[in-house]
């Protein structure tokens, strides 16, 4: 199992001497560990992205409500931005310990700065003769909520989700500074051995990680939003 | 890391270690380090809008290339700062030499950041122009202006907030990019933290984040400032969404508003 294995057949192009950028024999021969990193990644991205959307959706609503609330959370929501990730893990780091959480909490954060803000953009972008419609029809508070604003807001508030899907596979990678970083650590661990075959098959599947995913929530969002399909 | 004796603790020594003399002065003290990152940051960002700007407003002037100009940023979200920035140093060029004042891996990092910082800027810098509305374009013409007086004295001024908006947007993440570059043994404050948990010296490591983070919020309030001193119609609501009602069912905010990656 050591890169300077494979005596037998001449040294694999992994191997040290040869170092190459891609090395399909790298794949093959540690396919367990890249799983490992992927599953471990995608797991992260999904509990960031979760959780994101689990603080985002009622903030957004009660910040609506409430006009003092909402410009409090869009200052926040810059403040947060602004730290750089290399910078926000450490700060975590006394509460979570060296722990996955650390990581989803961070991302967490990240994601949720650009989820309520994309939701309180969507709700805006509902127009109010839509909504003085609604009052017609005889909506109260709640069913025009969920019947006419929630839908209405979907396609700009999905735009912010796919935002905030595609940035957190790309940051997910910077939690290997508390050794949950999924494909992260094995770009670290490429860096510090100069292992080329590892940095860039990790570096290439963050990369088609973040525009499957996107690929995935631009087929949600058509199937959420049908009536958008023909103005495009 | 359990238990609020611990916390505390940290914190503490957190403290400490900002209040100590010791850890500003020196080689990889923080003052060395906060101007290396600073001089990074600010050549990365120069050379960013020298490249990017002009490109960016010609092709809104002119109304083309408007897909790549607006998709530009989506890639960029998409490619993670730290992993490109592990393939520069690991290439044979640049690689993780000296470069001058930058230090060690400093041409590696300089060209991430430099690549890092384009997406906003082409972005914003097209929108601004394509947002100039177009009555006000045609009675540029109507006036008798030229194209390059119209791009001047019009197009470019009624884009500036815009634009302005992309640089700051820039800044933020160029920072935070030269920030993770310590993970990949570059220079910058970055390194502060990677040594401090590489020696589970987390008072160190914390330490950093929080220098890293003040100075952060530091630039991005004068970006800020910045930006509203620029703005020629400063009581003009925003101009980055179009007139009421008009975008409800858009598919994406046109300008970028948010970090774009790997901040």
């Amino acid at each position: 199992m050591t890169i300077l294995g494979a005596a037998d057949s001449g040294p694999s192009c992994y191997s040290r001497f040869v170092n190459e950028w891609f090395c399909w024999q790298y794949v093959e021969d540690r396919h367990e560990q890249i799983t490992d990193a992927l599953v471990e990644h995608v797991l992260i991205t999904f509990a960031a992205l979760l959780l994101g959307i689990a603080i985002a959706i009622p903030l957004a609503l009660l910040a609506r409500r409430i006009p003092r609330l909402e410009s409090a959370v869009l200052g926040f929501s810059t403040g947060v931005y602004t730290v750089p990730s290399l910078a926000l893990l450490p700060l975590l780091v006394p509460f979570t310990g060296l722990s996955a959480a650390t990581v989803v909490i961070g991302l967490g954060l990240y994601a949720l700065t650009i989820l309520v803000r994309a939701l309180l953009d969507g709700l805006r972008s509902v127009p109010d003769e839509v909504r003085e419609a609604a009052t017609g029809l005889g909506y109260g508070r709640a069913r025009m909520l969920t019947r006419i604003e929630m839908p209405l807001a979907l396609p700009v508030a999905m735009a912010g989700l796919r935002v905030a899907a595609v940035s957190t596979i790309a940051l997910t990678t910077v939690g290997t500074l508390v050794a949950y970083g999924g494909l992260g650590d094995l770009i670290a661990h490429g860096v510090q051995r100069d292992f080329r075959a590892e940095l860039m098959t990790a570096a290439v599947l963050c990369v088609v990680l973040a525009v499957l995913l996107d690929v995935v929530l631009v087929v949600l969002q058509r199937v959420l939003t049908p009536w958008t399909a023909g103005a495009r | 890391m359990d238990g609020g004796g611990a916390l505390m603790e940290l914190f503490a020594e957190t403290w400490q270690y900002l209040l100590d003399a010791d850890s500003w002065t020196g080689g990889g003290g923080l003052v060395a380090r906060l101007l290396e990152q600073l001089l990074l940051t600010a050549t990365a960002l120069a050379a960013a809008m020298l490249l990017g700007l002009p490109l960016a407003l010609w092709l809104g002037h002119l109304g083309r290339g408007g897909f790549l100009a607006v998709n530009v940023s989506n890639v960029g979200r998409a490619v993670p700062t730290f992993a490109l920035l592990a393939l520069l140093v690991a290439a044979d060029w640049p690689g993780s030499g000296d470069f001058g004042p930058y230090g060690r891996a400093g041409l590696a990092t300089l060209i991430a950041l430099v690549l890092f910082a384009l997406p906003p800027l082409i972005t914003n810098g097209y929108v601004g122009m394509r947002e100039v509305p177009s009555d006000v374009q045609e009675a540029a013409d109507g006036m008798g202006m030229s194209r390059s007086q119209r791009f001047w004295r019009v197009e470019l001024p009624l884009a500036l907030p815009v634009v302005a908006s992309g640089v700051r947007l820039a800044l933020v993440q160029v920072w935070a990019t030269a920030t993770i570059a310590a993970l990949v043994a570059g220079p910058g404050l970055g390194r502060i933290i990677t040594e401090g948990f590489a020696r589970n010296d987390y008072a160190q490591g914390m330490a950093g984040a929080v220098v890293v983070a003040l100075v952060a919020l530091v630039l991005e309030v004068a970006a800020a400032a910045v930006q509203r001193a620029v703005d020629p119609m400063p009581s003009a609501p925003s101009r980055t969404s179009s007139p009421a009602g008009v975008e409800p069912l858009s598919e994406a905010p046109a300008t970028v508003e948010e970090a774009p990656t790997g901040s």
